[in-house]
C-alpha cells in the first residue's frame, strides 16, 4: 500500500462523517488557534518595546557619580562629587567612536507660574543632551549653545509640567520661577509618554547647564564643575561592553583610583534593558508552550477518541483488508495517517483562524500583532506529531485484529 | 472434469485446530487430511459447528493449525509445529493465491465497484494505470463493465457478490474461497452466481465453496462433508449444470 493509497483511503474515511471529522479536528484547531493568535499578539507587545528600548537609545552609555565611602560605609549613589564635566570632554576626544557627550545635573524642585505651582526634576543640560536623549521641541525652541554660555535663564517644560501650570494656555515668553530665579519659557518638548519603567518622561524641565549651577542653591559649591551624569552617545554598530570598559579605564585614570579601589561612579547602558526585557518575553514563550500543550494534549486525546470508535466501526473492514492481504503494517500505516491527516487538517484550520484572529485583534483593539513564523511551524509540527501520538494506539488495535472475528462483526 | 493425473493444488495433512473454552477444549477440526487437484469445484458441507468454516479458515491462511500440514502449490504454509509462513507472507499468500467470497459481500461502501475491485492491487504493489485496466477487465468477466462507477449501494445483491467475485479474481488467484456466496441471495440470484461460479472452474480456477445447502452442493464435482471437526464423507458427483 503506497502513502497515497492511504492518504486517499485517510481523506475517504474522514469524508465519510464530516460533521464527526470537524468536531474531532476542533481541539487542535483551537489548540493551533490560540498559539498563533497569542504569540502573534506577545511578539507584537514586544516588538514595540524593542521599539521604544531602541528609541531611547540601545548605543547609550549613562555615566553616573558613585557613591563614596567613608570607613567602609558607602553613601549611595550621587554623593561622590567626582564625575566633572572635563571627564565629559576627555570621554568625547579620548574614546574612538563616541559621537557624543552630554554632561548634566538633576535636581527635583517645585515649578510656580502665577498661582500655579508643580512638583518636577529639573535637568541642567547642553543641547547634546537634547540629541543624545532623543528629545525633541513641539514648539518654540530647545536650548542653545549660546544659552548655555551665556547662562540664560531660560527654560524648555514637557508637556505635563505644561499642563499643570498652564492647562491648556501657551506657556511660550511666560515667566517661571525655580527657588527665587525667574526663568523665562522658550519651548515645550514634544511628548515622550512612559518609559518602559512607566515613568512619565515628560515631569521635566531643561535649563542649561550652566543656569542650574548658577541658581540653584547648594549646587556646586564644591566643585564648580561637577555633573550628576553624562549620557555618551557611540556610533551606531559600535561594541557596547568594549565601549564601555575603554571609559572605565579612562575615568579609573582621570580619578587616580589605584588598582582593588571601587569605582567611584557607575556605568549602564540600554541593551541591559533590553536583556531584561528578553527574559521576560521567554518566561511568556513558556507560558504559551504551557498552554499549548494542553490544548493539543486534548485535542489529541479527542482524536484517540475517534480513532477507537472508528476502528470499531470498520472492523469489517479491517478484517476484509487483511483477508484480501493486507499486511497488519499496511492497517497500522492506514490508520496512522488517517489519524494525522486529522491533526494536520485541523492545524491547517487552526494556522488560518489563528492569522485571522491576530490580524483581526490588531484591527479591532489596535494591538500591534505580527504573525511569527516559527509558531505557526511549530504549531503544525507539533500537530503533526499529536496525530501520530495519538492514533498509534488505535491504529494498532486495527492492526491486532483477528481476520476471522472481524470478518464476523456486526 | 478432473482429469486423472492433475496435479495437487492443496494437500492437508493431519490438520488440527482447536480452542479452549472455559476449563473445555474444543476440537474445531479434527485430524483432517484431503487433497484437492487443481481444476476441481469442491462443496464444503456439514451442520454449523462441524468445522468447516474452520477448514476454511485454514485454506485461507485466516488462521494457523495447531498441528498438522498444509501445502499450497507445493509451498508449506503450515508445517509441524509452528514452522510456517511468517504472518507478512501469508498476507502476500492471500493477496496473490487466494480470493475470498462472502455471503454478505463485505463491499467498501463508499467505493465504487471499480474501487472495489482495485483493492487487492493496493495490496499488490500494482501501479494505478493497470489496476484500472485489470478491474475493468475483472468486472468485463462477471459482465459488469458498465457498473464500473456505481456504488455498492446502486447495485443488486446479484450484482454486489459479482463485483465481490470480481475482486476476488483480479489478482488471478489459484484458489476462489466462497464461504456461504448464495446465502444473502434469492434463488434465481443464486443460481445466477453458481452458474458464474461453474464457467470460471470450466476457464481452470480451482473453487472450494462452503455451503450447508445441499442444492447448492449438487452444482459442485466433489463434496467434503464435515461433522465434529472431522471429514466423514468424500464424494465425487457429477455436477448438475446451473443455467
Amino acid at each position: 500500500m503506497t502513502a497515497w493509497d492511504a492518504l486517499r483511503a485517510a481523506l475517504d474515511s474522514l469524508r465519510a462523517n464530516p460533521l464527526r471529522s470537524a468536531l474531532t479536528m476542533l481541539g487542535i484547531v483551537i489548540g493551533v488557534a490560540a498559539v498563533i493568535a497569542m504569540v502573534a499578539v506577545g511578539a507584537g507587545a514586544r516588538d514595540q518595546v524593542l521599539r521604544q528600548i531602541a528609541s531611547l537609545g540601545t548605543n547609550l552609555i549613562m555615566v553616573g557619580q558613585g557613591s563614596i565611602a567613608r570607613g567602609g560605609v558607602k553613601l549611595g549613589a550621587g554623593t561622590a562629587s567626582s564625575l566633572t564635566e572635563d571627564d565629559a570632554l576627555a570621554v568625547l576626544s579620548e574614546i574612538p567612536g563616541v559621537v557624543v557627550t552630554a554632561p548634566s545635573v538633576r535636581w527635583g524642585l517645585q515649578i510656580v507660574a502665577g498661582n500655579q505651582n508643580w512638583g518636577t526634576v529639573l535637568f541642567g543640560i547642553t543641547p547634546d543632551y537634547m540629541d543624545a536623549r532623543d528629545w525633541s521641541v513641539a514648539t518654540g525652541r530647545g536650548l542653545s549653545d549660546e544659552d548655555v554660555a551665556q547662562a540664560n535663564k531660560v527654560v524648555v517644560l514637557g508637556q505635563t509640567v505644561v499642563r499643570n501650570l498652564f492647562g491648556g494656555g501657551d506657556p511660550i515668553g511666560e515667566p517661571v520661577r525655580v527657588f527665587s530665579t525667574p526663568l523665562t519659557v522658550v519651548g515645550v518638548l514634544a511628548e515622550k509618554g512612559q518609559n518602559t519603567q512607566g515613568q512619565d518622561q515628560d515631569d521635566v524641565i531643561f535649563v542649561p547647564l550652566s543656569t542650574a549651577k548658577r541658581n540653584i542653591p547648594g549646587m556646586a559649591k564644591s566643585n564648580p564643575r561637577f555633573i550628576h551624569t553624562m549620557v555618551v552617545k557611540m556610533r551606531d554598530g559600535t561594541d557596547m561592553a568594549e565601549a564601555q570598559a575603554q571609559i572605565r579605564d579612562l575615568l579609573r585614570q582621570r580619578h587616580r583610583l589605584v588598582a582593588g579601589q571601587d569605582d567611584d561612579f557607575w556605568m549602564r547602558d540600554l541593551s541591559e534593558v533590553s536583556a531584561t526585557r528578553d527574559a521576560s518575553s521567554r518566561a511568556l514563550s513558556f507560558l504559551l508552550a504551557a498552554v499549548a500543550a494542553v490544548s493539543l494534549l486534548v485535542g489529541g486525546i479527542g482524536i484517540m477518541n475517534i480513532m477507537l470508535v472508528s476502528v470499531t466501526e470498520r472492523t469489517r473492514e479491517i478484517g476484509l483488508r487483511i483477508a484480501i492481504g493486507a499486511r497488519r503494517r499496511d492497517i497500522l500505516v492506514q490508520f496512522l495517517i488517517e489519524s494525522t491527516t486529522l491533526s494536520l487538517i485541523g492545524a491547517a484550520v487552526g494556522v488560518a483562524l489563528g492569522i485571522g484572529t491576530a490580524m483581526g485583534v490588531a484591527a479591532l483593539a489596535g494591538w500591534p500583532t505580527l504573525i511569527q513564523t516559527d509558531s505557526v511551524v511549530l504549531a503544525v509540527v507539533v500537530s503533526g506529531i499529536v496525530g501520530v501520538f495519538f492514533g498509534l494506539y488505535p491504529a494498532r488495535r486495527a492492526a491486532r485484529l483477528n481476520p476471522i472475528e472481524a470478518l464476523r462483526h456486526e | 472434469m478432473a482429469s486423472e493425473p492433475a496435479e495437487p493444488l492443496i494437500t492437508v495433512e493431519r490438520l488440527t485446530r482447536h480452542y479452549r473454552m472455559g476449563p473445555q477444549i474444543v476440537h474445531a477440526l479434527d485430524d483432517v487430511s484431503v487433497v484437492i487437484h487443481r481444476g476441481e469445484f469442491v462443496a464444503v458441507m456439514g451442520p454449523s459447528g462441524s468445522g468447516k468454516s474452520t477448514f476454511m479458515n485454514l485454506l485461507g491462511c485466516l488462521d494457523r493449525p495447531d498441528s498438522g500440514t498444509y501445502r499450497l502449490d507445493g509451498q508449506e504454509v503450515a508445517g509441524q509445529e509452528g514452522t510456517g509462513l511468517s504472518s507478512d507472507a501469508l498476507a502476500a499468500v492471500r493477496n496473490r493465491s487466494i480470493g475470498f467470497v462472502f455471503q454478505s459481500f463485505n463491499l467498501l461502501p463508499r467505493q465504487t465497484a471499480l474501487d472495489n475491485v482495485m483493492l487487492p492491487m493496493v495490496y499488490a504493489g500494482v501501479g494505478h494505470a493497470q489496476r484500472v485496466e485489470r478491474a475493468l477487465t475483472a468486472l468485463d468477466s462477471v459482465g459488469l463493465r458498465e457498473r464500473a462507477r456505481h456504488r455498492p449501494t446502486q447495485l443488486s445483491g446479484g450484482q454486489q457478490q459479482r463485483v465481490a467475485i470480481a475482486r476476488a479474481l483480479v489478482n488471478d488467484p489459484l484458489l476462489l474461497l466462497a464461504d456461504e456466496p448464495t446465502g444473502a441471495l434469492d434463488t434465481v440470484t443464486s443460481l445466477e452466481i453458481i452458474g458464474l461460479f461453474q464457467r470460471l472452474n470450466r476457464c481452470g480456477i480451482t473453487i472450494v465453496l462452503v455451503t450447508h445447502e445441499p442444492e447448492v452442493a449438487r452444482f459442485a464435482g466433489r463434496v467434503l462433508n464435515f461433522r465434529d471437526g472431522r471429514l466423514i464423507d468424500d464424494v465425487n458427483q457429477t455436477p448438475e449444470a446451473a443455467a
